[in-house]
């Protein structure tokens, strides 16, 4: 009876619904042409430095005391000037800028810095950014407008180190750990603007800071849209819904002829992709196994067809976009012949199935590949395709991180990485021997003296000259007994929409999110009237 | 007075035990479902440490991953962690959300609102459909609107939310864009009533239609059977309209184990609102669970896991105190 009697008024309630339902949609981007509104395929986790946002610079929400600038190079941004190190390379003092203020509207001064970068040293923070900085000992505050950073070695690059973003020094005054922390949804900092709303799982506003010590950017409101999907983000943009997105290259170059307005932007990046050569697998482990895949690998070749001509041959990690830092002689060639020769010649010899045996050992070893990532799906079976040209057998898994992990000792993985700022840095975290096993920083425990020799002097290195040579020796220590199979530098695709003024090309970081990409300097792009 | 107020007295001191008992129950039930999601997170091949550093883990050491997990207390045993999240429960401290970073209390409190939204739209909507389809399929049974109805309904059984969500997708948003694809509003639109209401359609008719099959078809045989009882032949034979025959004789009747079945149907409409969520992005409670229990986020799959199995109790003795309001007949089992 009860029911009988509900039922008009629910009939009603839902009519209502589908009548209001039937509004005219509204869809593209706001026609207010200083707002902005993007597509991204990754959202962060949380916006906490500590836990890795903006450890780049780049984060829109924070400043570092430095920024890196389209030449790769810092620049002071909370620095009033560039850091400068004391004679000993020991120390590096440097000077902050006056008159700053946080969004919340608390004056920036020397505690501030300090309480960031000891909450990344406090081992109670748990700071996911800790292992980056392994080289500060220690920051103090010499006077409120000057800060001081003990090192325990020199590190030439050091000011390219600090464009970890600066937070209130309240922010990170509670004990327990770094994801506790209401910064991690609740950002607050010095930077070009700030956070609206966080919609987690769905969307993010980004609104001019007044205030910035850099003037107010002339783009006032930035939408970014969390649309995971790459090809719903990609008819999304070719139907004009978004200002700007990130797209796997091939599908950007597809969608760039339909996309009314939209420009590609393709940038190099020092984002590799490897296969690691495992130390403890009695294949991998063979020197003549990993020259010969090294010479097996069409590197060019997998780029042409899996990555739609986006991306550079690698054959170490310091990629050719840096020229004052590549040896051209550390590159290998494709060249199966020679690869084919090398095995022979260690006595790898060719069984009746196609694979080379040597004693009782088949040339066969396991490659992981986290399959979320098609990029290196694709690459893993490219690998394997071209290694059984040379008769050596690599049986694929896909895998998670967790299951991979635990592995990677013995079988090997597609790994990727790489930032263009520091590639001393990175190549020591990956191939140097004081880094084996360690996480998954060379993960396949790869040694070799003169690599560790060359890239511990290019980190120590008092000048860029010196330290440019030391890079040069270390690709050619490496190329003599290859660790690992790099294959490429994946490029960058972009689509943006052509109303804005401001565009400068740059070099990427290995990097997730609207952080870097076209938009790495958005704070002094202004819309076109 | 004296005859209408004891038996109604006696009632009310029915549902008083009914209640009582039920919640005494309730209480070793959430704390057994509370011991088995720990168990069975902990035994997940899943790692948080992996969330907690997510990009990071891969240029962190050892020493740092090792660090995190001590400060984290993710190499205690499940029973510490466990004792450790029972701990603050009963301070009122739900802990805090590693896979959202932010306090469970702040997630559940930001997302809950919208999946009542969606669940309370999706139940009017089952509720709606199953009574009026069912009430004429058996009304004129065996008439095309009956076998239409039976045969539907039986396909709809076995058809997963998520298959109808797609299917749905491809028809009303991309074949026939009549309605947003998914999300809460448009890209970076406030959440205005337009907005939300015109998101909302797609999401709360598929989770209700999912759940109408078992609904439909049982308003049918209950109402069936109903029609066959002595007071419908006798409200027949007193010359009665068919229409107040069925609606206001039979169907009444039939309603009373509808109200039941309606409430022990909540589990599946909690399932079905995880699957129809995290097809339509919709930022409810029930796509954290999928969240949550992908990046083994130990304080908020539980604290999500004890809502919903307070939810589906107090749904089973919400329809069973409404089935001893509504018919005199029921005695309370206690």
């Amino acid at each position: 009876m009860i029911a009988a009697r509900f039922v008009p008024v629910v009939l009603a309630a839902a009519l209502a619904l589908l009548v209001g339902a039937c509004a005219a949609p509204t869809s593209g981007p706001a026609a207010d042409p200083t707002s902005m509104v993007l597509a991204d395929g990754y959202e962060p986790d949380d916006l906490n430095p500590l836990m890795g946002y903006g450890e780049e610079g780049a984060s829109k929400i924070y400043d570092g005391l430095t920024a890196l600038d389209a030449q790769r190079q810092p620049q002071p941004a909370l620095a009033a000037g560039a850091p400068v190190a004391a004679p000993d390379g020991l120390s590096w003092t440097v000077p902050l800028r006056q008159g700053v203020t946080f969004h919340d509207g608390t004056a920036f001064d020397a505690a501030d810095v300090v309480a960031t970068y000891r909450a990344v040293l406090d081992p109670a923070k748990a700071a996911t950014v800790a292992s980056g900085l392994s080289m500060v000992r220690d920051v103090v505050a010499v006077d409120p407008g000057t800060v001081r950073f003990d090192l325990v070695r020199p590190f030439l690059l050091f000011p390219g180190r600090l464009t970890l973003p600066i937070v209130p020094s309240e922010a990170v005054a509670a004990p327990g750990p770094a994801s506790d922390m209401p910064l991690g949804t609740k950002p607050v900092g010095t930077g070009p603007y700030r956070l609206v709303e966080w919609r987690q799982g769905s969307s993010m506003v980004l609104e001019a800071n007044p205030t910035h010590h850099g003037g107010t950017p002339a783009v006032r409101r930035i939408t970014i849209v969390f649309a995971t999907d790459d090809n719903t983000r990609a008819q999304r943009v070719a139907a004009g819904e978004f200002d700007g997105t990130v797209l796997p290259p091939a599908l950007a170059r597809g969608i760039a002829g339909q996309a009314q307005g939209m420009v590609l932007r393709e940038h190099s990046s020092a984002d590799y992709r490897t296969i690691t050569m495992p130390f403890a697998n009695p294949v991998t482990a063979d020197p003549a196994i990993r020259q010969a895949l090294n010479r097996a690998v069409n590197r060019q070749g997998m780029i042409d067809a899996l990555l739609a001509g986006q991306g550079t041959p690698a054959s170490t990690p310091i990629p050719p976009v840096l020229p004052e830092e590549v040896e051209p002689a550390a590159q290998f060639p494709f060249d199966p012949a020679a690869a084919n020769a090398v095995l022979d010649a260690a006595g790898w010899v060719r069984g009746a199935d196609g694979v080379r045996v040597r004693g009782a050992q088949p040339a066969r070893f396991t490659l992981m590949y986290n399959p979320a990532d098609t990029v290196r799906r694709d690459l893993a079976q490219a690998f394997a395709s071209d290694a059984r040209a040379i008769g050596v057998d690599v049986r694929l898994e896909g895998l998670g991180w967790d299951a991979i992990e635990p592995r990677m000792g013995t079988d090997a993985v597609v790994l990727g990485g790489g930032n263009p700022f520091d590639t001393a840095f990175k190549s020591w975290q990956l191939l140097a021997s004081a880094n084996a096993a360690d996480g998954f920083n060379n993960p396949g425990s790869y040694r070799n003296a003169a690599v560790d020799q060359a890239l511990g002097a290019a980190l120590a290195a008092p000048d860029r000259a010196t330290r440019a040579a030391e890079l040069r020796r270390f690709q050619l220590a490496y190329a003599a007994d290859p660790g690992m199979v790099f294959l490429t530098f994946l490029g960058h695709s972009y689509l943006t929409r052509d109303r804005f003024d401001g565009y400068r090309p740059v070099v990427e970081p290995h990097t997730h999110g609207t952080t870097w990409g076209p938009w790495w300097n958005v704070e002094r792009w202004t819309p076109r009237t | 007075m004296t005859t209408l107020t004891t038996p109604a007295r006696r009632r009310g001191r029915e549902i008083g035990i009914l209640v009582a008992w039920r919640l005494g129950v309730a209480v070793p039930v959430v704390a057994v479902v509370a011991t088995g999601v720990f168990l069975l997170a902990a035994w997940s091949p899943f790692d948080p440490i992996y969330q907690y550093f997510g990009a990071g883990v891969f240029s962190a050491s050892d020493a740092t991953i090792a660090n995190a997990r001590e400060q984290l207390g993710l190499d205690d045993s499940v029973w510490s962690q466990l004792g450790r999240w029972s701990g603050g429960v009963f301070s009122g401290e739900l802990g805090q959300s590693l896979s959202f970073r932010q306090p469970v209390s702040t997630v559940i409190a930001q997302r809950l609102p919208w999946t009542l939204l969606l669940v309370t739209l999706g139940l009017v909507v089952a509720v709606v459909l199953s009574l009026v389809a069912g009430v004429i399929a058996a009304w004129r049974q065996g008439g095309w609107v009956d076998r239409l109805v039976t045969a539907v309904g039986h396909t709809l059984e076995g058809l997963p939310p998520f298959v109808l969500a797609l299917g749905a997708i491809a028809v009303f948003a991309v074949a026939w864009p009549v309605l947003p694809v998914a999300g809460l509003t448009d890209a970076g639109a406030a959440p205005t009533v337009d907005q939300v209401t015109r998101h909302l359609v797609l999401p709360a008719v598929v989770l209700g239609v999912s759940q109408t099959p078992w609904l439909v078809l049982h308003v049918r045989s209950s109402l069936l059977g109903a029609l066959d009882e002595d007071h419908v032949t006798g409200a027949r034979s007193r010359g009665l309209p068919e229409r107040v025959v069925v609606l206001r004789h039979a169907l009444p009747t039939a309603l009373l184990p509808f109200v039941t079945v309606l409430g022990n149907r909540l589990p599946e409409l909690v399932t079905g609102a995880v699957l129809v969520e995290t097809v339509f992005s919709w930022p409810g409670i029930a796509a954290a669970v999928v969240t949550a229990a992908l990046s083994v986020d130990f304080p908020l799959l539980a604290a999500l896991t004890l809502l919903t199995t307070a939810a589906v109790l107090a749904g089973a003795l919400l329809a069973d105190v409404a089935v001893l309001l509504l018919d005199p007949r029921v005695s309370a089992d206690g």
